[in-house]
């Protein structure tokens, strides 16, 4: 695009013209590249203040990997073990079910076994407890077993890699197997989690919706205390990997520490802050007491609050409640105060003019003023405490955070860790609308 | 106002007169039914979270209090001791009174106190996740506002990203990490930093939004690209705007990377932590007044410079 010319005559007229455009003072024209300056001094010092390099360099990456694997796939872990001349088979933590025959693993009528691995090309045959040979992409490579353990063989590819007489065979995606002179160990994944809705020893677990409606309405009873749809019903929240009820009862837990929470928050800070007001309490005393206590309230991090209550009420909803609302109580005392002290004064005296109770005064003449603020920050604090409750329930006010960083601690669970967090993402997106709705319903669309 | 007669009044003002008192009936029920609803869902959340708790509220309010009174340091004094990693005069050997042991010496003599240095730990976790946050928010907040982007799905696809990274648990992204990097400071600001950019870039995009165009449209009357319209017409209005919310965001982070740091995090959530379900008294104390300080400094620094910017901007908290 062709840029605007402007005759030097005139530029000259201009610069002489708005001088303040043109020739700005040094610390101005400065204060950009200092800014930028200061900003990347502080992230050098940060990088190494938390010795950053050794951070990353000690870290362990392939455990990313796999966590996130287990968010959205499961592993089968056969093991193959070598007894006396001869291979068997032993499953450990299945979700196949009480006795698996999947297809992948091929048991042939000589006692030995072909486990294969997303296609034909890629599989691994054990024949025997010296004859293990695996194929990648239709090239075949035994692998040599002594009684110090596995080798690599001659012309082995960049898949296979040896490791204190292990050697591992990678299979990508798909799973790996790991040849050892007692066992062959194969880890080989699956997209989706197939128990997540029945157990494994369940009768429903494996059936198709269709299935599952079928028995459901059947009057054939599989227990015979109970009808086939409470028993689904039942199997369903009491699954043991996933305990949905266990999982559903913390995140109500969790829903209830911040409504309760911040709903009481909101019923105390609301007259305090007409008691805090300069312009309504004539008490100077009463008004900076109450100010300062908010301060306190706010100031004292909620961390301390939930701690503080969790060693008083042990853990549970309880200290959660009483934190969000101590925070909370000084937050909204605070901005409420705030926005009393801004009112504008002409509809307090035209209610007082016409000789009204005090009472009838702050009714009329304040309350409409302050309450779409009041309702909005209301509001705003309870979406937020949605996600704060989390928080502080990892820190021992029980709820869904509990049980999330538990799950975490044992490093096993990511799969749970997902559906909760999926779980989360949800009852935050839902009262996040909620909230939006009320807010709207109650004040009409205000610039947030 | 229902004392008032319809005496006097003509037809009309009768029938106005009545259909008015019809609202505000209808109003009145609404309100009631509300507060009812409010009551029973209050009442049922009450009942459930007394009985979910390890130990019933009134049950455990002597506790409670128990705990309060008897939660106290040996003398006054050794708050201070703790807080300047001083000998205590009670020292038996226990982790209770070890307070010299945790002195991060500089150089000679010279020692930083151990809960000044995790202190320090957690603001700079602070600083450097709201500056990265920041750093992402800033760009994003463009392609999300409708003024500046024209097209719908670019805009879409980002206000979700912020939406989601806003959402997320903090939580799980640490304890992701932790389980990666170990235990220490960098999960906690990448957790801390990621709710950052959600957040500001929400923050900032309504800005954008908010701003004056005239001199956007003039600047592309003389033929000025995308960049310089932004550069010149844009960001000079909402700067401001953006350097107070990074202010209000770094006073709420600083509070975020404490309880962070409590999960896993390192820094002077995690000391609190360890020292208050131990039951040391003058060392829970100590941080105790430490944090606060802290807080109400570095609330009382960004009030100040908010003051400064835009004349105080008002809510946007968390």
């Amino acid at each position: 695009m062709p840029a605007l010319v402007v005759p030097a005559q005139e530029a000259a007229l201009l610069r002489g013209k708005y001088p303040t455009v043109f020739h700005r003072p040094l610390w101005q024209r400065l204060r950009g590249p200092f800014a930028v300056l200061l900003g990347v001094g502080y992230m050098v010092f940060c990088f190494f203040f938390f010795q950053v390099p050794k951070v990353v360099e000690e870290a362990q990456w392939d455990r990313a990997g796999l966590y996130l694997a287990d968010w959205y796939s499961w592993e089968a872990t056969p093991r193959f073990r070598f007894r006396e001349d001869a291979v068997s088979i032993e499953w450990t933590r299945s979700l196949l079910g009480e006795n698996p025959a999947p297809d992948w693993i091929e048991a042939r009528p000589d006692g030995s076994y072909r486990v294969s691995f997303s296609s034909v090309d890629n599989y691994i045959d054990i024949l025997s407890p010296t004859d293990v040979v695996a194929v990648l992409d239709g090239k075949s490579y035994a692998v040599p077993i002594g009684p110090e353990g596995a080798q690599l063989p001659v012309d082995a590819p960049q898949a296979m890699s040896l490791k204190g007489g292990r050697v591992t065979v990678d299979f990508g995606f798909a799973g790996s197997a790991e040849v050892r002179n007692t066992q062959v160990y194969v880890r080989h994944r699956f997209f989706g989690w197939p128990n997540f809705f029945f157990d494994t020893k369940s009768p429903f677990f494996g059936m198709t919706p269709d299935q599952l409606w079928e028995a459901a309405t059947s009057p054939d009873r599989i227990d015979p205390r109970m009808d086939n749809w409470q028993m689904i019903v039942a199997e369903f929240l009491y699954n043991t990997e996933w305990q949905h009820l266990d999982v559903f009862n913390k995140l109500l837990q969790t829903i209830v520490m911040a409504f309760v929470g911040t709903l009481f928050a909101a019923l105390v800070a609301l007259p305090l802050a007409f008691v805090a007001a300069r312009n309504i309490n004539p008490s100077r005393i009463g008004s900076w007491l109450t100010k300062r206590a908010f301060d306190l309230l706010r100031s004292v991090d909620m961390l301390i609050w939930a701690l503080f209550f969790v060693r008083g009420f042990g853990p549970g909803p309880i200290p959660g409640i009483a934190a969000i609302f101590f925070t909370d109580t000084g937050t909204l005392g605070k901005t409420t105060t705030e926005a009393l002290e801004n009112i504008d004064d002409k509809q307090r005296e035209g209610v007082k003019s016409v000789g009204a109770p005090p009472a009838t005064i702050q009714r009329f003449g304040v309350v409409p003023q302050v309450l779409p603020v009041f309702v909005s920050q209301a509001l705003y604090f309870w979406e937020s405490n949605t996600r704060s409750a989390t928080i502080i329930g990892a820190v021992g006010a029980g709820g869904i955070g509990l049980k999330l960083i538990e799950a975490m601690r044992t490093n096993q669970d990511w799969e749970n860790v997902a559906y909760m967090v999926i779980l989360i993402l949800i009852v935050v997106f839902i009262f996040d609308n909620i909230s939006n709705m009320l807010r709207t319903r109650l004040i009409g669309r205000v610039e947030h | 106002m229902s004392s008032m007669t319809t005496e006097g009044l003509s037809e009309l003002g009768r029938q106005t007169r009545s259909h008015y008192e019809g609202l505000v009936r209808t109003r009145r029920l609404y309100t009631v039914l509300s507060i009812g609803v409010l009551l029973t869902f209050l009442g049922f959340a009450l009942w459930f979270a007394d009985n979910s708790n390890a130990g019933r509220f009134f049950e455990r309010l002597p506790f409670f209090f128990d705990f309060f009174i008897h939660f106290q340091p040996d003398d006054p004094f050794e708050i201070f001791r703790a807080m300047f990693d001083i000998p205590s005069p009670y020292a038996d050997g226990s982790f209770k009174y070890d307070y010299e042991v945790g002195r991060v010496y500089v150089w000679g003599d010279f020692y930083i106190p151990e809960y000044f240095y995790q202190l320090l730990v957690t603001i700079n976790v602070a600083l450097i996740s709201t500056l990265l946050g920041f750093l992402l928010a800033f760009p994003l907040a463009f392609v999300a506002a409708r003024n500046l982007t024209r097209s719908a799905s670019l805009r879409f696809a980002v206000r979700r990203c912020l939406e989601i990274l806003r959402a997320f648990p903090e939580i799980v992204i640490a304890g992701m990490l932790v389980a990666i990097l170990s235990l220490g400071p960098i999960a906690a600001i990448v957790a801390v930093a990621v709710h950052t950019v959600g957040a500001l870039g929400k923050l900032y995009y309504e800005v954008i939004e908010n701003a004056d165009m005239k001199p956007d449209e003039g600047l592309r009357a003389v033929g000025g690209n995308w960049f310089e319209r932004v550069r010149f017409g844009i960001m000079p209005q909402v700067l401001p705007n953006f350097v107070s919310y990074l202010l209000l965001r770094t006073e709420i982070n600083v509070r975020a990377s404490t309880i962070i740091g409590a999960v896993g995090g390192g820094g002077i959530g995690e000391v609190f932590r360890l020292s208050i379900g131990r039951d040391y008294a003058a060392k829970t104390y100590a941080i105790i007044i430490l944090l606060f300080v802290t807080i109400v400094a570095i609330d009382w620094i960004s009030t100040q410079l908010r003051r400064r910017l835009v004349g105080g901007v008002q809510g946007g908290w968390a």
